[in-house]
Order: structure tokens, then sequence, then C-alpha cells
């Protein structure tokens, strides 16, 4: 009698009901710095209950093939989640929104072998199918590149093919379409949807290949929608509410999440598409950024102790640079050390510092930064000209004045933090080499800048121990 | 069944704009990472089909590494956004930062 009312299917569509319900008040909940980790478990929760559900819906067997796949799938990424850096969570996002987007393309390619080509399918099934093989693809490969640039196991800068990316795309893009109007139309040739998925695939990395490192993160949320509206077509065809809606609440909040990164960088998602940075101008900005008038002053780590100790106001602007050396933790104890001085410090963050949107604040958080001493772009822009020091730790781009000087530079445009205003400008970095952009920044040229040259963990080590002797 | 789908998915399509339209840009990676968690929701998809898989080796193996890949995402995607989230949580975060400043 229990096991019977447990597949009725009614029950399972109340069970449905409540776990979107969880998923939408979770959701709401991560909107906000206070309810957000609660949101995330009631997500969680949400995700348990479709699970179980649906498998209390499903009669058919093979359970013992599901226990495997759930247990390779928990063993994989368990230990991945725990114990991946902080500064390494953009890559791991993609990674895990590329697994997600093969997932669904799997999923609707056994579909296609299940019903022998969709044969006695309803179009509009066979539509939403290869919609999600297609999508699904694009996502998979493009996330998998995505992780590769981010984890430096390909070139950061864009690979293009130049002027031919465009009408390349296209034709692919075509190709992929072309098969699967052969498939709706009633082909049940399988050579045919593998050749959709590779064309797909082979998209995927066309799309991403040419994207500078600074827009991926735009790329990723892009991805991550895109992997949410495939989930969504795969509810469509498989008739399922809870995958139509949970996917297109990631479609549609991914979309916004892409539109208010490109927002912060002032760059149109078109743009960022159509591949490299700015289109074309990757060349012609780099050269022109390439000779600025005046030269570089390097200083000491005593030097810089010397300048912070004094100064009234200090302003530091962490990057990726910060992150990469896991610097956090000292960049906050030199903070303590100056506020013991009397020094005010606040942090100005800005919107695409580092590789994701607030991937500074989750940095600093970590290393227990006060959050009222994490400042927004607008919200500490006007205070640099009443800075004494700005401290720039491992940015580069989102400090280039270029941005509003030089409208050849392919960043022209893009609000940026206005360091160059302070009264002098301390700038931690490895070496002159480029940004993740690859242009050159002229804030290095200006008569108040400083260089101290290193890595950003072992300078701040060194002005703290500087800062001792004072 | 088909328009009974496509009413769902357009309403959940605004639901889903509604939802996030106001969100801090500190919280833009955990909401990245939590949105994308739920997107695991395809794993569904591997256990309803993976049941009509049937004697086809391939169909089978295609579906567990689904399967597997959709577990990846659910269970990896909502534990690194909780990791990201509790180093907000330790301190008894004020509501938005007040802007007295430094006067």
């Amino acid at each position: 009698m229990l096991a019977v009312f447990l597949q009725n299917p009614n029950f399972i569509h109340i069970l449905y009901i409540v776990a979107f319900g969880l998923f939408i008040y979770g959701l709401s909940g991560l909107t906000g710095p206070r309810t957000a980790v609660r949101g995330n478990r009631i997500a969680a929760v949400g995700m348990a209950i479709a699970v179980i559900a649906t498998l209390l819906l499903r009669s058919e067997g093979n359970w013992a093939l599901i226990v495997i796949g759930i247990a390779i799938g928990t063993a994989v990424g368990v230990p991945a989640a725990r114990r991946v850096h902080m500064t390494a969570m953009p890559q791991m996002v993609a990674l895990f929104n590329g697994v997600g987007g093969g997932a669904v393309f799997l999923i609707a390619w056994a579909e296609f072998r299940n019903t022998h080509g969709y044969t006695a399918q309803a179009t509009y099934i066979t539509v939403f199918s290869l919609f999600a093989a297609i999508v699904g693809s694009v996502s998979f490969w493009g996330s998998n590149i995505a992780f590769g640039k981010l984890q430096e196991l390909l070139p950061g800068r864009p690979i293009t093919l130049g002027r031919a990316q465009q009408p390349v795309n296209g034709l692919i893009a075509a190709a992929a379409v072309a098969c699967a109007v052969a498939i709706a139309a009633g082909s049940h040739q399988e050579l045919l949807f593998v050749l959709m998925l590779l064309a797909a695939a082979v998209l995927g990395n066309l799309m991403v290949l040419p994207i500078g490192g600074a827009d991926m993160p735009v790329v990723i949320s892009l991805l991550n929608a895109f992997t949410g509206l495939s989930a969504a077509a795969t509810g469509v065809a498989l008739n399922n509410s809870a995958l139509i809606v949970a996917g297109m609440i990631v479609g549609a909040s991914g979309s916004i999440l892409t539109n208010l990164m490109a927002t912060a960088m002032n760059r149109s998602i078109p743009a960022i598409i159509a591949g490299g940075f700015g289109g074309g101008g990757v060349v012609e900005g780099a050269s022109g950024a390439g000779e600025f008038a005046g030269t570089v002053r390097s200083t000491s780590a005593a030097d810089v102790a010397v300048q912070l100790a004094y100064a009234r106001q200090v302003v530091i602007v962490p990057g990726y640079g910060m992150a990469v050396a896991q610097a956090q933790h000292t960049v906050r104890e030199l903070a303590k050390a100056l506020e013991a001085r009397g020094v005010q410090i606040s942090y100005a963050i800005h919107p695409v510092a580092g590789r994701m949107p607030g991937h500074m604040n989750v940095l600093l958080a970590e290393a227990d930064v006060p959050y009222e001493q994490l400042r927004e772009m607008d919200d500490i822009n006007p205070e640099f000209p009443r800075t004494d020091v700005a401290l720039v730790i491992g940015a580069n781009d989102v400090t280039n004045p270029a941005a509003k000087t030089n409208p050849a530079s392919p960043i022209y445009g893009m609000p940026i933090l206005d360091v160059e205003s302070a009264r002098s400008v301390v700038v931690i970095k490895r070496s002159m080499n480029p940004g993740f952009a690859g242009i050159d920044n002229e804030l290095y040229f200006r008569p108040n800048t400083a260089m101290l040259f290193g890595d950003a963990k072992t300078a701040v080590a060194e002005i703290i121990a500087e800062l001792a002797n004072i | 069944m088909f328009v009974t789908n496509l009413t769902i998915l357009v309403l959940a399509g605004f639901v889903g704009f509604a939802v996030i339209s106001k969100v801090p840009n500190t919280l833009h990676t955990p909401l990245m990472s939590g949105t994308n968690a739920i997107h695991g929701i395809v794993l569904l998809g591997g256990l309803l089909v993976i049941g009509f898989a049937g004697n086809s080796v391939f169909n089978k193996v295609i579906l567990v590494v689904a399967i597997t890949f959709g577990t990846i995402n659910i269970v990896g995607g909502f534990l690194v956004t909780d990791r990201m989230l509790e180093m907000f949580k330790r301190k008894p975060a004020p509501p938005p930062p007040p802007k007295d400043g430094d006067g």
C-alpha cells in the first residue's frame, strides 16, 4: 500500500513542487550576506528531495548502475570541493558547470538511442532534446576550455583564427543546426546525431579559445546559463517539471548575472562572444599601448614601510596576484599592524578584480577582514584624492588609466579604480609583464607610482618586518 | 502537455529574473556557484532515462557517465558554495557598509 502511495504520480509531483519551492526560497536567500549560507543549504535540501522523488518514481531496473554512478560522482565531487583553494574557485565552478553540460548531452544521446532516433516521439520532444544536446555539448567543451585557461593548462591570451573566426563559427553552428533539422525532419541516422554533437563540441572550443582571460568570468557565467537552459530543455523533452523549473531558473538568473558582470566591465556580451579582447582590436590595442613616455621607479620594502607608517589613510587594492600568492592573510596582518599605528585602512574592490566578481571579497573574508572595510568601486573612487598611499597588490587591468584616457586601448571604457589620483601609489607586482588582458599599464609609468617587485606574499611580509623596526 | 510545460518554462524564467535581480557584488561568485549546483538537477534526467536503456551496453555506459557527471555537479557545487559562504558568516555581518567613512 505504502509503495503504491509513494509511487503515485501526484505524490511525486507534490514532492517536486516542494523541491523547487525550496530552490526559489534558497536562491533568494543567496542574494543577501546574512541568509546566504542557509539559502544554499535550503536549495541543497530541495535537490535531495527532487532526487529521492525521482528514485521513487522510476519503476524500471538498472538500480545497480545508478548506485555506481552516484557513488563515483560523490567520490570525485566531495574531495574536489573540499580541497580546492579559494584562489582556484573560478576554474572549479567552470569544471562543475562543464560536467553538468556533459550530463545533458549524454542524456539526450541516450534518449535518441532508446527511441531509435526519436521514432514515434512528438516533434516538440525531438526539438527540445536536440536543443539540449547542442547547447549541452557547447557548454561542456566551452567550460573545459575555460577551466584549461584559468588553470593555466592553456595560454590565457586569446587564441583566434583572426578574421576567419566569425565565418568559421557560423559555418559550424549551421552544420550542427542542419544535422538537428535533418533528424527532426525524420532521419533516424545516429551518424547525424554524432556529427551534430561533434560540431557543437568544435563550436564550444572555438567560442571560448579566442576569449581573453579578463572576460573569462563573464564566459563562465554565460555557460552556466547555457547549461541551465539545456537542463530546462531536457525537462521539456522528458516531461519533468522539476527539471524545467530548476533549469530555467538557472538559465534566467545566469543571464542576469552575466549581464551584471559585462556591465561592470563596460563590455557587451556580443562583443565578448565575438572573440578576442575587443574583437579584432587585440593586436592594435596592445602595440598602441606599448610605448609610454616616462620611466618606472622601483622601490624597497623599507621605503614602503616608512611611507605606510606615516600615512593617514591607506587604500589597499587587491587583485589576482594577491590571490595567486595566497597573500590575503599576510595582507590582513599588515593592515592590523598599520591600524595599530592609527592608519585608516580600507580595501578597494573592483567588481571584476580577480577572475570572478566577488572573488576578492571571498578571499578577504577568509582572512577575517571586517566587512565594513571592503569598499566597492563607486564608493571608494571619490576617496582616492584624499588617500596618502594606494597599495596595489597584484591588481593590474582594473587600475589602468588607459581605460579612461586612451580610446585605442582594448579596455577603453571599462570603469576602473582611480588609483592614480592618490598622493602616492605603490604597486606590488612580480614583474613588468602585462596583466591578464595582455596590455601594458601606464599607471606604472606615472611619477607618483613606485614599483615593489616580488611575490605578493613575500613582499608584504617584508614590509611588515620593516614596519616593526620603525 | 507541451503547452503546460511551456507555461511552466516561461513562468520559471520570470521567477529566475525576479529572484536574482538585486544581488550585492560580494555575493556574485557564491551565487554563480550556487545556481551552478542547481542545474546539476539534470541528474534526474539520467535517473529516468537509464530505466529505458534496454540491453545496449553503450547506452548504459553513457548514462552511468551522465549520472556521475550530474552527481559531481550537485555535490561539488553545493559543497563549494557552502565553503565560500562560511567565510562570510564567521563575523556577524552588518547590513550594507555604513557610508559615514572617514568624516
